[in-house]
């Protein structure tokens, strides 16, 4: 008796279990306008990003034109695949003092793979990920980048 | 015979057609180029049918699953599948060196004769019915279950393991299942006291087989529509092709047109197997009756045969749909597991419940 009392029970379970799985989708096909798909060429315009896009690494800098890279070399180090290139140049501070600064950022967006490893290690946040994400060049050279603009400097108060 | 055409019954015009090529030459000739109209025109439709099926299927799919689907092949993507159609029938066919020749190029072409034959025994409405057969539900039974001989030639032929598991499992299965299908439909015969389908579409004026059959009826439905399901190969019981596990399953080592040969016959096989539900649980081409309400079944006349038809179908195409895209595949012991401990035996109470009800005259109606 017992067993075909479980034999019915397990019917039951089954349709009611399938029923459910059924609810689900079947929500999701009567409710089009709950699709989460971008239709990227046409909503170009209107296309908002998530911020935690990795799009390209970019070194920030103010209106004075100042970074707050000190050509430390650890995202270098930290590259896995050897994306980032850092030229330094020794300058004298006022007080006489030699000190390290930044010469060229050179970041090839060829070779990275996105890990933001770079970001994580930074001491001083000279750098992030912005959200732009159409890279396509004619040519390989140009995903080649320098990352510190023309002129700019340290930014005061970053060691 | 005077030339008369209505939407809702095609037999004058039929007849109309049939009078005219006799007048025109000797009956022998009348007859094959009846059987080249209907041949023609079947074929035509068995592409629509096909491609949009297809097209149905990755729409409602991707529905399911928060996406969007086909949409750059014209408007909402409506000629995806012609231009998947032209790719298919423009890519290389490769011989396998080690397959069975003859065999393997004759697989593709027993799966799709066998759904085409199929075909031939749905009243798609009021006079629109190729072959009247006596035993129609019969006929379309044993020709469906034809088909499988197709998939294991296939699977065997491609000397490939991937497709000979594929095929074995596909044997496996369709001789468990076309038990349940079966027992389902000889259900509904005995409410309808016959094999013929023009008989049960025309048995249902005043209600419905699914409502007038009231429990046992509907018991046959569910029973029909898993079956059914496993019948034709589709998820949640595709282990045939499990692309997860055997590639492609029983058409790994096909390509090109040959490919598509199985892909639309899958369909086919589903359009089949939805007309018929349709027709014997619910109604066929027959509007919806409910038996009192005059004027309310004479609004329903209005509506023609063939979209009540095409509704229905519709339907439980939709439902197949739903069924593949919500469940995860079966494993094989769990697929047999459910047709002889759970289907079958509720099959056969199920004949003994309706037979009781038909004896009593318990059902629903007049």
């Amino acid at each position: 008796m017992r067993e075909i009392i479980n034999y019915f029970k397990s019917i039951f379970f089954a349709l009611k279990s399938l029923w459910t799985g059924m609810k689900v989708t079947g929500s999701y096909f009567f409710r089009p306008w709950t699709i989460i798909t971008q239709q990227y060429p046409e909503n170009r315009k209107t296309l908002k990003m998530f911020e935690r896009t990795k799009g390209e690494l970019v070194m920030p800098h103010n209106d004075k034109n100042e970074h707050q890279c000190t050509a430390c070399g650890i995202c270098q180090m930290n590259c896995p695949n050897g994306t980032i290139a850092i030229t330094s140049l020794s300058i004298e501070t006022p007080d006489g003092k030699k000190k390290k600064a930044l010469d060229k950022y050179i970041y090839n967006l060829g070779m990275c793979t996105f890990c933001g490893l770079c970001v994580k290690v930074c001491p001083s946040d000279a750098i992030v990920f912005s959200n732009k994400f159409e890279h396509a060049v004619f040519n390989k050279n140009k995903l080649v980048k320098t990352l510190n603009k023309e002129g700019s400097t340290l930014k005061k108060g970053v060691e | 015979m005077p030339f008369t055409f209505s939407i809702y019954d095609f037999t004058g015009f039929t007849q109309w057609i049939d009078a005219t090529l006799r007048g025109a030459c000797s009956p022998f000739w009348a007859v094959l180029w009846e059987m080249v109209i209907v041949g023609v025109l079947f074929l035509a439709f068995y592409a629509v049918v096909g491609l949009y099926l297809v097209y149905a299927e990755r729409k409602v799919c991707a529905f399911i699953q928060n996406r969007v689907g086909p949409n750059r092949v014209g408007p909402y993507g409506f000629f995806q599948t012609i231009a998947d159609l032209i790719k298919l029938l423009m890519k290389e066919i490769i011989s396998i060196r080690e397959a069975d020749k003859l065999l393997f190029n004759l697989a593709p072409f027993i799966v799709i004769v066998t759904s085409f034959l199929a075909l031939a025994a749905i009243p798609f409405a009021k006079g629109l019915h190729p072959i009247d057969l006596n035993i129609g539900v019969f006929y379309v039974m044993a020709i469906s279950s034809m088909g499988v001989v197709g998939i294991l030639l296939a699977g065997w032929s491609s000397n490939s393991k991937y497709s000979l598991l594929g095929a074995m499992r596909s044997g496996a299965q369709i001789i468990s299942y076309e038990l349940s299908v079966g027992m389902a439909l000889v259900t509904m015969c005995v409410l309808a006291g016959s094999l013929q389908l023009s008989v049960i579409v025309e048995q249902q004026r005043d209600l419905w087989f699914i409502f007038k059959g009231h429990f046992p009826a509907v018991t046959a439905f569910i029973i029909y529509m898993i079956a059914a399901t496993a019948e034709t190969n589709r998820g949640p019981f595709d282990l045939a092709e499990a692309e997860s596990e055997l590639a492609a399953g029983f058409h790994t080592e096909y390509s090109g047109i040959k490919f598509a040969f199985f892909f639309l016959a899958e369909y086919m096989n589903m359009f089949i197997v939805a007309s018929l539900a349709a027709t014997v649980f619910l109604g066929g081409w027959m509007p919806f009756h409910i038996p009192g309400l005059e004027s309310f079944n004479h609004v329903m006349d209005f509506i023609p045969p063939v979209l009540w038809y095409i509704g229905k179908t519709a339907f439980i195409i939709l439902l197949m749909m739903w069924f593949k895209w919500t469940f995860p595949r079966l494993r094989i012991d769990q697929l047999l597991n459910l047709e002889w401990k759970f289907l079958l035996p509720i099959s056969l109470v199920n004949i003994l419940i309706m037979a009781f009800i038909v004896l009593m005259g318990w059902y629903i109606g007049l």
